[in-house]
């Protein structure tokens, strides 16, 4: 290999340097609006580099790789990061100035965010298994400190129980990541190759079943606690809750879908073996679970980010769902399904952290009459929920409409519970944005200075993608389905 | 092909390690308990220096020193401090009874036996029973993480699950380095986590008892 770098490793490379690089400058930073702005520059350069990889492809490697599936990821990704660190800036600065946090804790938060950015991007560009559960690692603990970082009772309480349960969920991962080792040495040899994930779909076929299997299980329950899967979920409304909202915008957004697609690095390794277990069935059972649960438990939230928090469950086991059905339309389904909850979820925790400013609480009851005290936001927020909740003509209803016939033409039963979790969940999402848009407006209500542009851009493109999708994202991410089927 | 005295012996701790385990489970001081760790983690420190010797991977004597120094000696010194810094010897609580937690355990070791001899037949006999003991100590941990209120004992159990991994890894002969420091390089950010949050804890409630902090949990219906 030539020390030259190609303009593709020169783009791999930057992907991960500039988080990793970005984290150290601002945590010598002092000045707090200029960490957040320049926060905001470097996730920017971050995007950018991940819309190159559309023109530019690295080799693989052993430790990294780029291919179709892990470009789509990458700049959603990168994408949310970026409009996520506009929010930040905005958000921010009024937590400031209330003094929920000093400048200590604000120079720890925009190291830790983009400590976090580097977490996710090498976890979805590594090739090695191994190196791949250090990212997803990394990217859990960080975001532990973040939702501990009000350091309210409530605050710990939800970032104690979020690392005690990630943090097993991570050692089963690896427990599973040594058993798919242990099977690919048999039949690679010992050494890196035995752990790279091309290397190992390529030679999956001559695997032994029984370990490949029992390696699965260990890998869907440990990652599948990350997605927050029912009933490994206990973890994600607390940690959505209790932490600053830009992070639980990141955790729906972007580390939810990062779980996700460890996954489905491992379901198509599983695929490739015809003598093991298929993968599909236990994705489809754990989907469900969780979109049935999530429907109903959205009827009792009191707080409007753990709405939104089992909001993510519902989507998140959609999603899953879709993957397991597999096929090019349900993966097709399913990858442009989590593109646009990445968008809609996080739009409208940047509406709900302006909503939670503005109003000074999180208790949807205190909270009524958004549209007539702050119209904008109140708007963008009816606009949001009417998106997840999976209305026409926005983005969603397209990609649900397309999970729900795609089931039904295999599998009846399934398509009627999933549809009617979803009729359920709908009514809970237009019941409680009834009370917080319309009505008498009450309570405190200060002035809000919110920055629009993330959430404006967010569900223009929902918008769009419900109305009209570019020929050549069908193309790319019907590509993509076919490779994941 | 290694010697019947070598497999003997890396048979020895791997053994021991699902044994200390079981000591973890019983304790009921937290002095006990920190110091049944401290030997937790020198068993595995020994399973792994063994497995160097007899792989001649000594990559692998990085990965035993640094569970010796870190985990046998560095993190129970610090669990002491703190534990002697917040006046909490006194008996842990524990949310089963020890003989259901104990009989519980027995089962578990049963269940990963069962479990993991049948499917690694072609494995190698060495890497499949230590995977077999790798997963009992892991659903010890587990079981113990869960039949404890107490912040500290959570945080051994988690700690002792780690190990098994460890022992797992090491086991999966030709493993490549990267997972062994990713295992210790976790080992050391979890524990500047705990460190923070076992201050944060005190700070706020005079206390590490998490059953306080339930009292906290954000949604009250």
């Amino acid at each position: 290999m030539s020390w030259l770098l190609g303009p593709g490793e020169l783009v791999l490379a930057a992907l991960l340097a500039i988080p990793a690089l970005g984290a150290v400058v601002l945590a010598l930073i002092a000045d707090d609006r200029k960490a957040a702005w320049l926060n905001a520059f470097i996730s920017f350069l971050t995007f950018g580099c991940g819309l190159a990889l559309l023109i530019e492809r690295p080799a693989t490697g052993p430790f990294l790789i780029v291919d179709d599936l892990n470009a789509v990821f990458v700049i959603i990704g990168t994408l949310v990061a970026f409009t996520t660190s506009v929010f930040s800036a905005s958000y921010i600065a009024h937590e400031l100035e209330t003094g929920h946090l000093t400048h200590a804790h604000l120079r720890f938060y925009h190291a830790m965010y983009q400590v976090l950015m580097f977490g996710m991007n090498l976890a979805l560009l590594s090739n090695n298994i191994g190196l791949m559960w250090v990212a997803v690692e990394l990217a859990t603990l960080t975001t532990v400190v973040m939702v501990g970082i009000y350091r309210t009772p409530a605050a710990l309480e939800a970032a104690w129980k979020y690392f005690l349960l990630g943090s097993v969920g991570i050692a089963l991962a690896l427990f599973g990541t040594i058993l798919v080792y242990l099977a690919a040495r048999a039949v690679v040899g010992e050494g890196l190759d035995a752990m790279a994930w091309n290397v190992l779909v390529a030679n999956a076929s001559g695997f032994d079943a029984a370990i490949l299997n029992l390696a699965f299980v260990f890998l869907l329950l440990g990652y599948g606690t990350k997605v927050g899967l029912v009933p490994l979920h206990a973890w994600l409304p607390d940690a959505h809750a209790e932490g600053p909202t830009p992070i639980s915008a990141v955790l729906s957004g972007l580390l939810l879908n990062v779980a996700l697609f460890a996954v489905l690095r491992f379901k198509s390794i599983m695929s490739a073996n015809p003598a093991a277990l298929a993968p599909g069935p236990l994705m489809v059972t754990l989907g469900l679970a969780s979109v049935v649960f999530a429907a109903f438990m959205l009827y009792r939230r009191q707080d409007i980010k753990r709405l939104f928090a089992y909001s993510s469950i519902e989507h998140m086991g959609l999603i899953t769902f879709a993957f397991g059905m597999g096929g090019t339309l349900a993966n097709f389904a399913g990858l442009l399904h989590m593109a646009l909850h990445s968008l809609t979820k996080s739009a409208i925790f940047f509406c709900v952290g302006h909503i939670a400013q503005v109003k000074g609480t999180q208790r949807m009851p205190d909270i009524r009459g958004l549209t007539v005290s702050h119209p904008t936001l109140g708007w963008s927020l009816g606009l949001g929920v009417i998106a997840i909740a999976g209305l026409p003509p926005m983005g969603l209803f397209m990609t649900e409409f397309l999970i729900i016939t795609s089931t039904f033409a295999r599998a009846p039963a399934l398509a009627i519970i999933l549809g009617a979790s979803l009729l359920v969940g709908l009514g809970a999402l237009l019941l409680r944005l009834n009370g917080l848009a319309f009505g008498d407006p009450d309570g405190r209500s200060d002035p809000s200075k919110a920055s629009f542009l993330p959430i404006g851009l967010h569900l223009a493109l929902v918008l769009v993608a419900g109305i009209w999708l570019p020929p050549a994202l069908v193309a790319w991410f019907q590509y993509v389905a076919a490779l994941l089927s | 092909m290694i010697s019947p005295l070598a497999f003997d012996i890396a048979h020895l701790f791997a053994g021991s390690l699902v044994l200390v385990s079981f000591m973890l489970l019983y304790q009921d001081r937290m002095t006990g308990l920190i110091n049944t760790f401290a030997s937790h983690a020198l068993v595995v420190s020994f399973s792994v220096a063994w497995q160097a010797y007899i792989q001649q991977a000594p990559h692998l004597y990085i990965t035993a020193g640094i569970a010796l120094v870190i985990k046998a000696i560095v993190i129970p010194l610090a669990l002491h401090r703190i534990v002697v810094r917040l006046g909490i010897h006194r008996t842990i609580e524990p949310v089963v009874g020890i003989g259901l937690t104990m009989l519980a355990g027995i089962g578990l070791i049963a269940l990963s036996i069962m479990v993991m001899l049948p499917i690694t037949a072609q494995a190698g006999t060495l890497a499949r029973e230590d995977l077999s003991f790798a997963l009992s100590v892991i659903l010890l941990g587990l079981l113990m993480m869960i039949s404890r209120r107490n912040a500290v004992s959570q945080v051994i159990g988690f700690l002792s699950i780690e190990n098994g991994l460890i022992l797992a890894a090491t086991g999966a002969k030709g493993m490549p380095l990267v997972v062994e420091i990713s295992v210790a390089f976790s080992i050391l950010v979890a524990l500047i986590v705990i460190g923070i949050f076992l201050f944060r804890i005190r700070e706020r409630f005079e206390t590490v008892d998490i059953h306080l902090l339930h009292e906290h949990r954000g949604e009250q219906p």
